[in-house]
């Protein structure tokens, strides 16, 4: 093999199997520092996740929040930026695809409500993007600040806006109404019954087709438009896109846009295909799995559904050993994505030097 | 003593107590950007120490041991973001968010482990946390009109952590300005291939001062914790590393006008803390939201660049490669 | 010991890169108070070798002596210690600091600066006396001339107590005439006992003022002469390995109808400062116009303003039919629809993305065209077509599409670029520093294909600072300085001592007039 061969192979898979491979050995420090046993904590994980079908149900569920927000993230990085705010455009989004399920017609056809639901996701999505994004373009606003700060913003605009407004009269809980049926999404539990397949029920639904949908949609638009080529130049290089007649403040809105709309659409899974409702904090922690997930996927959408099924599996395996051991709860789970996001995207290349001296030497 | 008046003195005592985990992570930024490494880190760095600050101070009984051991917590974290962004040359940004979402795992799982409560420390009693303290002399002053109500409410009865962080300004102001290290701090930010080939080491002053922030985020998350309330709770740090991330650049990285910005921000949320509940004439009562809002936009408004264009040490965020 | 004869001795120093053999057991013997040259092209090894000796890098292997003392040296403290001082092509300046400020870093000489800054003040007053360096210590660094700058680099090294003093291409910023007053510098530091390392590929610079010469060719110290006993011929062939064709031979151009007219033109630069005011000059097809100047005097401005990068404050460009004014603008993209090809100064960071394919880079700027798009598909596979066809055209090496750009040598990214834009066959064609950095066969290769374009018919402005390409291909040329031009002149009736004049705009009026009118 060539060594640019080499190079490549170690580049694309052997580096980021090196990095997560590491961030769950950390992990199993993490756990040993409590005292629980790492390797009975990993099959309870694997069990919870694998192990049985309602739990495998519950794993793709998860996941398909986090395709979601990789792709979010992944588009954004191609572009030269740092998208932090996925927690505050899911959340946003999440309102777009509520006032379609509660305020639109419901007489009309679910062909017609629910991707305009999906479409309300993505315009919130990326409306709540769009003023960070200009922010940036035009006035050098640093985006990773102004995100965060959105994310917080949205945080007191959705508890408003479900206190206040969404509200049924007489509701304790700050929560809507119930979607009317007819813009559900079916459960994919559902979905099989009416072949005559019986499997267990659980959370996942159809959503997780929008998310593969959507994968390969990104895919195309990156590689094989030339959108995409623009938004890559300009991540690359912003002389090389002024000098290709892009013009780089644009892309950057776009992009930005592109990007909060992508987020937008955890709704999709979590209200019209879950919760039927709209309620606090349905976006909890999604927003920066989706930076984590980008990172190990290398910002490429089979990567990124590969680190979200991985994902989804620490989640419900996450939620299991929070039911099976006293002293663990679901925060572990955060843990995991700190050190993903640390071993995967800051110390990137911690392995580099030692994979090209073992396996790709220059010769001489 | 007209109502107003003392309404605003009791205002601004509030916001002094309020700003100084911003002064403290601010001052930590400002080593940190002038180095050229950029922390996003501070707000993980805020809540950890928060966090080990309580934790140590309950175990041990003493406030003393809880600052150093925040301190120390801080400064692990410091090192982490520091080994990854300097030695191993990687994105300073996502190393920064990798702590900030560390911390905030890390926290919730060890309070469980330790302390068998999801998310908060025990409750700290009055000798293992820092109190106010009184001035000399606040009695002899007391019945001199206006300036006895303002040494005693604003100047006298904070604690000492919020009295050292006025004293570490000017300190940091002289250390920047005025010593060698300074010089060579500004000048590894601004060009680091003239320090390298004037024989210096380029990563040992990046090193140098993400230490120092990391002792000063340890300080201002200790203060959260162990000064302004009695225990650690889930994400009690709320943003304000970010909003003192806000400050520094408002302050553009000038130690004297960032201290000003912090106190700007803390005067706003103590302003809107009042506001709340009470009605205003036309407005009506402000909702809650918007209240717990105001920092936020405040921050985004300010970044907008409305008040005047900031710009960075120029190597900010660049990772040093030797090369010609 | 300083009274040594020998300031520094090389001994089989040796150097890996990865694959690149930097320093192949390089010897060398520099005598005490004398100037010394190092000429080579670009890429020989010359700047590695002295950054080793300045404890930038580290040699794999070899011996080195600093007046007869074993030397190691792991960092550039060691070097400044033993009375090693570099002044380097890009310098080393913290732009916002003051002169003094700059000048004491690393030797504060104690932890409080304010007492070194008035001790320093005193040493560097008379050391600039001394060595004829006046420069004013209180301002800042960035608002100094270039050559300014450059003083303060060696007053650096001087205040630091340097014996021997490197210099890497220090004329490369300068007009012929700093270069010779910094030559008479060098002759005031000699007499002083200190010893110069001049590192350049510029041999009449070698011929006026070295004593000996060392050539470097591909990493290996091939000749070493005294100055006296050689001649350029003797030493461009040392530095190529072959003789070399120190003129291209070409036809007389045939020059027809301006196809770019430049009226009054003033120009902004990215942070708004004017940079080119009244600048006014036509590109006619079938002729290649030359800008000449020392860089940094508005060349570049006007380059990226004809490109469409930047828009014009005042003045108009008609350039094939259409009209560019300060109210009207012409983005790249239309540029490049009209017939226009932009060839810019700086091929990583604009005319390539270093992390994309060949083929990937091969479509900068024409990734809207329609011959490779199908409604929203790009389709890659002609991507990669077009790719292969032009670099069979312009034999660029290795001929693999997939290959990331920055795997290919300099001399090839430009060929790719070169390639990428003449192939469109333009009309009117905006080349900047083609040859820069570039092993000789490329420049030769290159400049050809720049005169086949002429013949051709289309109109050239090729924007160069190198003096002698510009008087190699250009028919016309016109000289800026400080954002004017200063002169105009046929190619054969140039010479370089004028010219030199002009881009220093040390001419008298008088005789600027009878050189426009030529």
């Amino acid at each position: 093999m060539t060594r640019d061969r080499r190079l490549a192979w170690i580049n694309g898979l052997l580096l980021p199997l090196f990095n997560v491979l590491t961030a769950f050995l950390a992990t199993a420090v993490v756990f040993l520092f409590i005292g629980v046993d790492p390797i009975k904590a990993t099959k309870i994980l694997i069990y919870g996740a694998l192990g049985y079908d309602e739990g495998l149900g519950y794993t793709l569920y998860y996941a398909t929040n986090f395709v979601f927000t990789g792709l979010a993230v992944a588009v954004a990085f191609h572009a030269g930026l740092f998208n932090i705010g996925g927690e505050g455009q899911a959340y946003v989004g999440g309102l777009g695809i509520a006032l379609v399920a509660l305020y639109i017609n419901p007489a009309l056809s679910a062909w017609i409500l629910i991707p305009l639901a999906i479409s309300g996701g993505l315009l919130f999505g990326a409306l709540w993007a769009i003023i960070p994004a200009y922010l940036q373009a035009y006035r050098g606003s640093h985006i990773v600040i102004t995100t965060i700060m959105f994310n917080f913003l949205a945080s007191a605009l959705m508890v408003y806006m479900l206190v206040h407004v969404l509200r049924e009269v007489g509701q304790m809980s700050p929560e809507s109404r119930n979607f009317p049926e007819v813009v559900w999404l079916p459960f994919v539990h559902d979905v099989f019954a009416g072949f005559g397949y019986n499997i267990a029920k659980s959370p996942l639904n159809l959503s997780i087709l929008v998310a593969l949908f959507f994968s390969l949609l990104v895919w195309f638009f990156l590689w094989h438009t030339r959108w995409g080529f623009a938004i890559r130049a300009t991540g690359k290089s912003n002389d090389a896109a002024i000098y290709s007649g892009i013009n780089p403040k644009k892309i950057i809105v776009v992009t930005m846009c592109i990007s909060g709309a992508l987020a937008g659409l955890v709704g999709v899974n979590e209200l019209i295909g879950v919760q039927h409702r709209l309620f606090l904090n349905f976006n909890y922690g999604y927003g920066f799995g989706g930076i984590a997930v980008a990172l190990m996927g290398r910002n490429h959408p089979v990567g990124i559904l590969i680190a979200a099924l991985l994902f989804g599996i620490l989640y419900q395996g996450g939620a299991e050993l929070d039911f099976e051991l006293q002293n663990v709860s679901r925060d572990i789970v955060v843990v995991m994505q700190g050190l993903v996001i640390l071993f995967c995207g800051g110390l990137e290349y911690l392995y580099r030097p030692l994979l090209i001296r073992f396996l790709a030497p220059i010769e001489t | 003593m007209n109502d107003l008046l003392l309404n605003l003195i009791l205002t601004l005592d509030a916001s002094f107590r309020v700003c100084i985990p911003l002064i403290f992570a601010s001052m930590a930024g400002l080593f940190a950007e002038r180095s050229g490494v950029v922390d996003i880190g501070l707000e993980g760095k805020l809540l950890m120490s928060a966090f080990i600050a309580a934790s140590a101070a309950s175990v041990f009984g003493s406030p003393w041991i809880g600052l150093i051991a925040g301190m120390f917590a801080s400064c692990v974290f410091a090192m982490i973001h520091g080994f990854a962004s300097i030695t191993y040359k990687g994105n300073q940004i996502v190393s920064g968010v990798a702590i900030n979402i560390l911390a905030s795992g890390l926290t919730m799982i060890l309070t469980l482990a330790w302390f068998k409560k999801g998310g908060i420390t025990p409750t700290l009693q009055s000798d293992e946390r820092f109190l106010s303290i009184t001035l000399p002399g606040v009695d002899i002053i007391d019945h001199i009109p206006l300036i006895g109500v303002i040494y005693r409410e604003l100047i006298s009865g904070h604690n000492i952590l919020v009295y050292l962080a006025f004293a570490i300004v000017p300190l940091v102001w002289w250390v920047v300005y005025r010593t060698r290290f300074g010089l060579r701090l500004r000048a590894v930010g601004e060009n680091p291939k003239a320090v390298d080939t004037a024989g210096l080491s380029v990563e040992g002053l990046r090193y140098k001062a993400l230490l120092i922030g990391g002792i000063l985020c340890g300080i201002g998350g200790a203060y959260i914790a162990i000064a302004h309330n009695a225990q650690f709770t889930k994400e009690m740090t709320a943003g304000q590393g970010f909003i003192a991330l806000a400050a520094l650049i408002f302050g553009k990285w000038h130690p004297y006008k960032v201290l000003a910005a912090c106190f700007l921000f803390g005067f706003l949320d103590a302003l809107a803390l009042r506001l709340q509940g009470v009605v205003l004439p036309v407005i009506g009562e402000v909702p809650v939201q918007l209240i717990e809002a105001i920092p936020y936009l405040l921050t985004v408004i300010l970044l907008a660049g409305f008040i005047g264009k900031a710009i960075p040490p120029k190597a900010s965020a660049q990772p040093y490669i030797k090369e010609l | 010991m300083k009274n040594s004869h020998i300031a520094i001795e090389l001994i089989d120093v040796d150097k890996h890169f990865g694959a690149v053999h930097a320093n192949d057991k390089v010897n060398l013997s520099v005598k005490t108070g004398t100037i010394h040259g190092i000429v080579g092209e670009n890429g020989a090894g010359k700047s590695t070798l002295m950054s080793i000796l300045y404890g930038f890098y580290q040699a794999d292997s070899g011996q080195i002596k600093v007046f007869d003392q074993d030397f190691i040296s792991t960092n550039s403290r060691q070097s400044i210690e033993a009375g090693i001082g570099m002044v380097h092509q890009h310098f080393m300046l913290v732009e916002n600091f003051t002169v003094l400020e700059n000048v004491i870093l690393g030797s504060e000489g104690g932890a409080l600066i304010t007492e070194s800054l008035e001790k320093a003040r005193i040493e560097l007053t008379r050391l600039a006396k001394e060595y004829g360096l006046e420069v004013e210590l209180d301002v800042a660094v960035e608002e100094l001339s270039v050559g300014m700058q450059q003083r303060v680099e060696i007053l650096k090294g001087l205040y630091k107590g340097a014996k021997v003093l490197i210099l890497d291409e220090p004329t490369g910023v300068l007009t012929p005439q700093e270069s010779d007053e910094l030559f008479r510098i060098f002759e005031a530091l000699k007499k002083q006992g200190v010893t110069i390392i001049l590192i350049t590929h510029k041999l009449r610079e070698i011929m006026s003022i070295t004593d000996y010469v060392s050539v470097m060719r591909a990493g290996k110290m091939v000749a070493h002469r005294q100055t006296s006993e050689t001649n350029p011929e003797e030493l461009a062939e040392l530095m190529i390995g072959r003789k070399v064709l120190l003129n291209i031979v070409r036809t007389e151009a045939k020059s027809g109808d301006p196809l770019l007219i430049a009226s009054n033109l003033e120009i902004h630069n990215e942070q708004g400062i004017k940079r080119v005011s009244e600048v006014s000059f036509e590109a006619r097809s079938g002729e290649i116009l030359g800008i000449a100047g020392v860089t940094g005097n508005g060349q570049g401005t006007l380059l990226k303003a004809l490109a469409g990068i930047l828009p014009l404050s005042k003045g108009s460009i008609e350039i094939l039919g259409e009209t560019i004014s300060p109210k009207k603008s012409l983005n790249p993209q239309e540029l490049r629809n009209l017939g226009v090809a932009h060839v810019p100064e700086d091929r990583q960071r604009m005319g390539l993305i270093s992390d994309f394919s060949a083929s990937e880079s091969a479509l900068l700027g024409y990734q809207n065209d329609k011959e490779i798009n199908q409604g929203v598909w790009l389709k890659r596979s002609l991507v990669k077509a077009n790719c292969e066809s032009i670099m069979e055209a312009f034999d660029v090496r290795p001929t693999n599409p997939d290959l990331k750009s920055s795997n290919f040598s300099g001399g090839n990214q430009q060929k790719l670029i070169l390639a990428r834009e003449f192939e469109r066959n333009p009309q009117v064609l905006i080349i900047g520093q083609p040859t820069r950095g570039i092993d000789i066969g490329a420049i030769e290769f290159i400049r050809k294909r720049i005169i086949e374009m002429r013949d051709a018919g289309k109109a050239i402005i090729l924007i160069s600072v190198e003096l002698e390409e510009i008087m190699s291909i250009s028919d016309r040329i016109i000289v800026m300085c400080d954002g004017e031009i200063t002169g105009t002149v046929d190619a054969a009736n140039a010479d370089e001592a004028t010219l030199g004049m002009m881009m220093a705009n040390a001419l008298p009026s008088d005789k600027q007039i009878t050189e426009a009118q030529l």
